[in-house]
């Protein structure tokens, strides 16, 4: 009666903000949906009703469209794949007991701190810039020709400087994986004969994989909305042009509200998509 | 060929010394225990043995061959963990040949020592299960599994069965007896469980603060203990240790009676007392004994059928045969 009674009191009490959420959501949702169905190009002074699924034939089928999607099925997983087995990596490197432990490990959070636009402005100035940064002094001191990062290799160069923020993120999330893990196993598997590299292919792996698959998830629907990083290095040129700033570049630049907003909305199908596949993948390995 | 020899084995963490040089020759195909109070340093002394620490000092000889810088995996010991540290996401099966997969067996052979160990273990039913399915003393039974598949020159247990309830218990420290009668292989077995070490043993060797305090086969422990410190340690309930001029009177300085060697009558007897509290097991009855001028109270069993009450004068007769002496220093006088 009592859990009864406080559960509908509950409902009652929590009615207003959940309103206020959905109406939060809701609008922005449905303002982009109605604005995807028509022409309205306010520069032009165009706002023509009902253009019906035309402008998603044309974002859909544009070539910049397919790229737009490969280059951010690259850039998510290179990510990824830097973070995760950079953070397997670092975590085990931190498990380690090591003098100052304590300051190691807060400066390898610190990049976690670190804002977007900053991170990619420190960046692209004083590691990547051909003249003066510090990686042109670097294969200058071993008598190279410096190399043009954001021009020469930038997909790559956006790769870097993102897994760099998210690093910290995997490591820490995996360290404390491994610390969880019982040290007895460990000694038992060492006892059966398993060397360093079996008892982390056999005992560790395994352990982390809970935890991997956390860090996948969580990270694949932030990185889908990577912008920040891409505006201030490259600018979208040179192949960096995800599908989130595609959609920025036809509403902003091209001044296309409507062919923008059917590309919002197709990114959030996207998005969805890939969010209910990895949550399949990790309930399963939750279950376990 | 199991046996073991520690010769002025030492460990320090640090600054503090666990084990003081400490010598010990463990026979092949003997059932030894190592008891003693918590912290006394059995656990550091398997895991010594076992190659998990390092010695600071002294040497290990397994069959005669210096072991002291051998890896774990290479000592030809299996150990048993008190958490049992089975392998989670592995299945039982897997957990048992984990060790033979580690050594590069074939898979017709590690399929039949496995299910030779699940045979011997009462665990066929149970292969194909992960160890998060299985209770406390089927999880108990497979760490037993993946160390006996190795077919060791030993066994090193550590505590194995404090994670069990009381019955389960008394079936597993059967179990382990018989195994150590079929197998003949020696095992090192800690405990701080009385009844463990006396039942299981072939020899005990009691620990205090690292030290040996006495090695010995159970009934030598418990009939002639070389000091007052295991004369309190082995035997439950513990003896009753007096001092003062009771001990003069017999020409020591510390004098033992155990509670199952003193007479009790309502009439007559060497000492006088009134009963506390009293403890019936059905077959025993343990009754503490407050006697004039001692404030520890005296434990004395009875018979089951003994019905004395609280508050009771009764009259106690140790018997002078079954009297242990202790010197000034602790130890026995013959
Ligand atoms: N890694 C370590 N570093 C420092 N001291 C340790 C370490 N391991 C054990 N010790 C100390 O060594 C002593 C012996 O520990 P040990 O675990 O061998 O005791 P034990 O006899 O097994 O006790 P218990 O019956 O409670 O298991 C303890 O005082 C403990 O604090
Ligand atoms: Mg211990």
């Amino acid at each position: 009666m009592a859990t009864q009674h406080s559960r509908s009191a509950a409902r009652i009490m929590m009615a207003p903000a959940v309103f206020l959420l959905l109406v939060w959501m809701l609008v922005p949702l449905c303002m982009t949906l109605w604005f995807s169905l028509l022409d309205y190009r306010p520069m032009r002074g165009t706002f023509d009703c009902c253009e019906g699924f035309a402008n998603y034939v044309r974002f859909a089928t544009s070539s910049a469209f397919q790229d737009a999607i490969l280059t951010t099925l690259i850039m998510v997983g290179g990510i990824l794949l830097i973070t995760v087995i950079g953070g397997i990596f670092l975590a085990l490197l931190l498990d380690q007991p090591i003098w100052g432990q304590g300051v190691v490990r807060i400066l390898v959070i610190a990049p976690f701190f670190v804002m977007p636009t900053v991170a990619a402005l420190v960046w692209k100035n004083m590691f990547m810039n051909p003249v003066n940064g510090l990686l042109a002094h670097l294969w200058e001191f071993f008598g190279a020709a410096p190399v043009s990062w954001l021009t020469e290799a930038p997909l790559f160069s956006i790769i870097v400087i993102v897994a760099w923020m998210w690093l910290p993120f995997a490591t820490l999330i995996l360290l404390t994986a491994i610390q969880s893990l019982d040290s007895e196993q460990l000694e038992a598997a060492e006892m059966d004969g398993a060397g360093p590299l079996s008892r982390f292919g056999y005992i560790i792996l395994p352990h982390m994989a809970r935890a991997i698959t956390v860090v996948i998830l969580i990270q694949t629907i932030f990185l889908l909305s990577i912008f920040a990083e891409i505006f201030v290095t490259t600018g979208g040129g040179f192949g960096t042009r995800t599908l989130t700033y595609l959609v920025y570049q036809r509403v902003i630049e091209s001044q296309n509200v409507g062919l923008g907003s059917a590309g919002g909305i197709l990114a959030v199908i996207l998005a969805n998509f890939i969010a209910i596949f990895l949550m399949r993948i990790v309930g399963k390995n939750l279950d376990k | 060929m199991g046996r073991i020899t520690l010769d002025k084995v030492r460990k320090a963490f640090g600054e503090v010394e666990v084990i003081p040089p400490l010598d010990l020759t463990i026979e092949d195909g003997e059932f030894v225990v190592f008891v003693g109070p918590s912290g006394c340093g059995k656990s550091t002394l398997l895991r010594l043995i076992a190659g998990l620490e390092d010695v600071s000092g002294g040497q290990i000889r397994i069959d005669g061959q210096d072991a002291t810088g051998v890896p774990p995996a290479r000592r030809g010991l299996a150990m048993v963990f008190q958490s049992y540290a089975l392998y989670p996401h592995m299945s039982v099966r897997k957990n048992i040949a984990f060790p033979l997969r580690m050594a590069g067996l074939d898979a017709a052979e590690q399929t039949r020592r496995v299910e030779g160990a699940a045979e011997v273990l009462n665990l066929t039913d149970y292969l194909d299960r992960r160890p998060g399915q299985l209770s406390g003393g089927q999880r108990q039974r497979v760490a037993i599994g993946r160390a006996i598949v190795r077919e060791p020159s030993a066994f090193l247990f550590d505590e194995p069965l404090s994670n069990l309830d009381a019955a389960l218990r008394v079936g597993m420290r059967l179990e382990i007896s018989e195994l150590h009668e079929r197998l003949k292989t020696t095992m090192i077995y800690v405990t701080h469980d009385q009844v463990e070490a006396m039942t299981m043993a072939d020899k005990i060797v009691v620990l205090r603060a690292g030290n040996i305090e006495q090695v010995g086969s159970p009934l030598d422990l418990y009939h002639t203990p070389r000091n007052v410190f295991v004369a309190g340690f082995i035997g439950s309930p513990k003896m009753n240790l007096l001092t003062g001029p009771e001990a003069d009177k017999r020409g020591a300085v510390t004098v033992g009676i155990r509670p199952e060697h003193i007479a009790v009558s309502a009439d007559a007897g060497t000492w006088t007392g009134r009963v506390g509290v009293s403890e019936h097991l059905g077959s025993d009855t343990f009754f503490h004994v407050h006697l004039e001028g001692r404030s520890e109270p005296l434990t004395v069993r009875a018979g089951g059928e003994v019905s004395l009450h609280h508050g009771d004068t009764i009259h106690l007769t140790p018997d002078e045969d079954r009297m242990h002496r202790f010197d000034a220093e602790g130890l026995r006088i013959a």
